[in-house]
């Protein structure tokens, strides 16, 4: 995984709550056994005709939208369905971060696994931000994860709460499985210092 | 029993019980998982990773697999397993690859205890007080019924958990919900859940672990208990338990999977120890008062969206927030249901029985009780789909599947169904469906369909008038017994 440092982008705006990880990525997309092709699944329901063809009235298929990697919505982004999928969708169109007032637990820790950045903003922000989106499409943020940081144009400043070990990772380009297995002595220790609880082989 | 620490609530005792390293400033706790399930959608790119890195399934012995999202509940008999679509086939086929690969045990499709991953592990025993239990899904929070800590997590954290057995973790915050009171004739474990996702919101417990307590959630049987934990997530929650009884020991007793012999005294001493202490706190508490409920139903596009049967639709003209205005407004329009209105009395197209929340035997007792002698009304389908094989099998053997069919209902096989849609059985652009299911979202039951969640109970009645209809005015012996639908 590549580290994670500064990058700046215009905003796809998609001021929705509650928007559901079946939106982000419809159930019949999940019947594969790779990460290939997600982007074009990304909010397929939204974003395409019954007849395949884009709509031209959903955000993602206009052309300023081409290029940004920064996703603002709604208040509890990514809630429902535990699907890895909608983060592995939202990268693979090219976002980096998603800008909301809180995110859904389960799809935070799956975002944070795949350098997709949960930027977690107040209502008063949030607010403040949209009203300004809305205004300037072409609004360039900048998230600076080192310190934990939003910028705006005019250098205004909104720092944003991350779990400091998910920060770490993602700054030094690990993923956490490695540190994880690093633990296999404590767990050995841990193992043995307990019976098993069940066992599912025969 | 009080620690050193004080006093402790049951999630508390669990997760101690499971830090193989405790949590500290910088790095998350490394918990110990008991019991790893896995499915076929969200586990093939887990075991890729593990191949890229040459690691094994560290306790294969920890793990089961089995088939339920992508496979059809068309008729099926062992060798031949009637999968049309492609990807779901190479999905299905996957999976085999990667149990016997990593010697991992499966039940799969065509095997007797083949089910829905929520409904087989309680089933067979497996799931038991006291442990971590971890699936690539996020209904796992129904094994919290027998005080387990049960967590959805993502397909990154099974390839965590198959090749370290072990989970990365912030603690989570505590929430109780007291429900007490006495549920009323025709109000089920169902509306109570939906209750409470109602009042507290989609989002309302995020970063929470819920723990339900109160004499309503006592009165519950084990299968009632589950179907309340399995939609915390519908709360946003982390995870939901309900603390260890005498019911919970009942049920498990002579399960597969259960202990025996002496590791079963051992065992039940142990569970008796796991309910919070007196004085143990949570750091929020919301209550609820069974008695004041009555069968309860969803108008939009989230579980939160939910009102009593006999309620009125909301107005979004009455919210004063423009995004939660937007957002009623937005669940209207695509459910194309007016504000100010009854919902009683709207045509239906389709009825699902079934998915992780309501298709164990006792859910479809209540369902062909409540049916016996009746018909589904004319054009409308209703599918019956049983959560396992063993229920399945179970339900044929007490004549249920009869009651089913006389009625006119669809008799299935085993499987997630139209809860996920992925499988072939699905909702046609829109039609409206009354669903024991648990989401209710844009498109989740086919893209267009719209759906109502609902009770075993409401859906039958729906079925019977072909509208959305009060299960309390069907008149048969089940509703004039208190306690037919709290513990059965």
């Amino acid at each position: 995984m590549e580290p994670i440092k500064t990058f700046s982008s215009r905003v796809v705006l998609l001021p929705i709550d509650n928007i559901d990880t079946d939106q982000i990525i419809p159930a019949r997309f999940l019947k594969v056994t790779d990460k290939n092709g997600l982007g074009e699944a990304l909010f397929a329901d939204w974003r395409y005709g019954a007849d395949g063809a884009p709509r031209q009235d959903f955000v993602l298929n206009h052309p300023a939208s081409v290029g940004s990697q920064i996703l603002f919505a709604g208040d509890n982004f990514g809630c429902g369905s535990s699907r890895e999928h909608a983060p592995w969708s939202l990268v693979a169109f090219g976002f980096r971060a998603v800008i909301s007032t809180y995110f859904a637990d389960i799809f935070r820790n799956n975002a944070l696994k795949n350098g997709l950045i949960p930027v977690v903003v107040e209502p008063e922000v949030r607010h403040a931000l949209q009203a300004r989106l809305e205004s300037d499409p072409a609004t360039e943020l900048t998230v600076d994860l080192e310190s934990q940081t939003l910028t705006l144009p005019d250098g205004e400043k909104v720092s944003f709460p991350i779990d400091p070990f998910a920060r770490q990772c993602l700054l030094d380009g690990v993923d956490q499985l490695g540190f994880l297995l690093g633990e296999s002595d404590a767990i050995q220790v841990y193992e043995s210092s307990r019976p098993a609880r069940v066992k599912t082989t025969a | 029993m009080p620690n050193e620490q004080g006093p402790r609530t049951l999630f508390q005792k669990i997760w101690d019980d499971h830090a193989v390293r405790a949590e500290t400033q910088q790095t998350p706790a490394v918990l110990y998982i008991d019991l790893h399930l896995v499915h076929e959608v969200t586990s093939p790119q887990a075991f890729t990773e593990l191949r890229q890195r040459g690691l094994k399934v560290r306790r294969p012995e920890h793990t089961l697999a089995t088939m339920d999202h992508s496979t059809p509940t068309t008729p099926r008999r062992k060798g031949m397993i009637p999968v049309n679509d492609s990807l779901a086939a190479a999905q299905l086929k996957q999976l085999e690859v990667n149990c016997a690969d990593f010697g991992v045990p499966l039940f799969a499709l065509g095997d007797d205890e083949q089910g829905i991953v929520h409904i087989i592990g309680p089933e067979q025993g497996l799931t038991q007080p006291g442990m971590t239990i971890v699936c690539g899904d996020s209904h796992t929070s129904t094994h919290g019924a027998f005080g387990a800590i049960a967590l959805g997590i993502g397909t990154s954290e099974v390839a965590h958990v198959l090749a370290t057995q072990c989970l990365i973790q912030n603690r989570p915050k505590t929430m109780e919900i007291r429900v007490d009171g006495e549920l009323k004739p025709g109000v089920t474990a169902k509306d109570i859940i939906l209750a409470i996702i109602a009042k507290i919101g989609t989002g309302g417990g995020t970063g929470y672990v819920i723990e339900y307590t109160g004499e309503a959630i006592r009165a519950l049987s084990m299968e009632a208990r589950m179907t309340i934990c399995n939609m915390s997530i519908e709360a946003g929650a982390r995870a939901g338990l309900i603390a260890p009884d005498e019911t919970t020991i009942e049920y498990i007793a002579g399960r597969p999977y259960a202990p025996k012999g002496a590791a079963w005294d051992a065992a039940v001493e142990a569970w008796r120890q796991l309910p919070s202490d007196e004085g143990a706190t949570y750091d929020a508490t919301v209550t609820l008062d069974a008695s004041s409920l009555g069968p309860m139903i969803t108008y939009g596009t989230n579980p939160g969206m939910g009102m009593q049967i006999d309620g009125l639709v909301p107005d979004p003209a009455d919210l004063h927030d423009p995004n939660h205005r937007a957002a009623l407004e937005k669940s209207l329009r695509y459910m194309e249901i007016e504000p100010g209105k009854p919902l009683l009395g709207t045509p239906i197209d389709v009825v699902f029985l079934g998915s992780c929340t309501n298709s164990r035997i006792s859910d479809l007792r209540a369902a062909a009780e409540a049916l016996r002698g009746r018909k589904v009304a004319p054009g409308v389908r209703m599918m019956v789909v049983p959560g396992s094989q063993l229920v399945k099998v179970q339900a044929e053997k007490e004549g249920l599947r009869e009651i089913f069919e006389a009625a006119g209902a669809e008799w299935r096989e085993a499987g997630c169904s139209m809860c996920i849609a992925m499988n072939g059985d699905q909702l046609d652009p829109g039609q409206y469906a009354v669903s024991t299911s648990n989401r209710n979202f844009e498109g989740r039951q086919g893209r267009g369909g719209r759906t109502f969640l609902a009770s075993p109970l409401t859906a039958v009645a729906a079925a019977i008038h072909g509208r959305v209809s009060d299960a309390r005015e069907l008149s048969y012996a089940g509703v004039k017994n208190d306690d037919a639908f709290t513990d059965n």
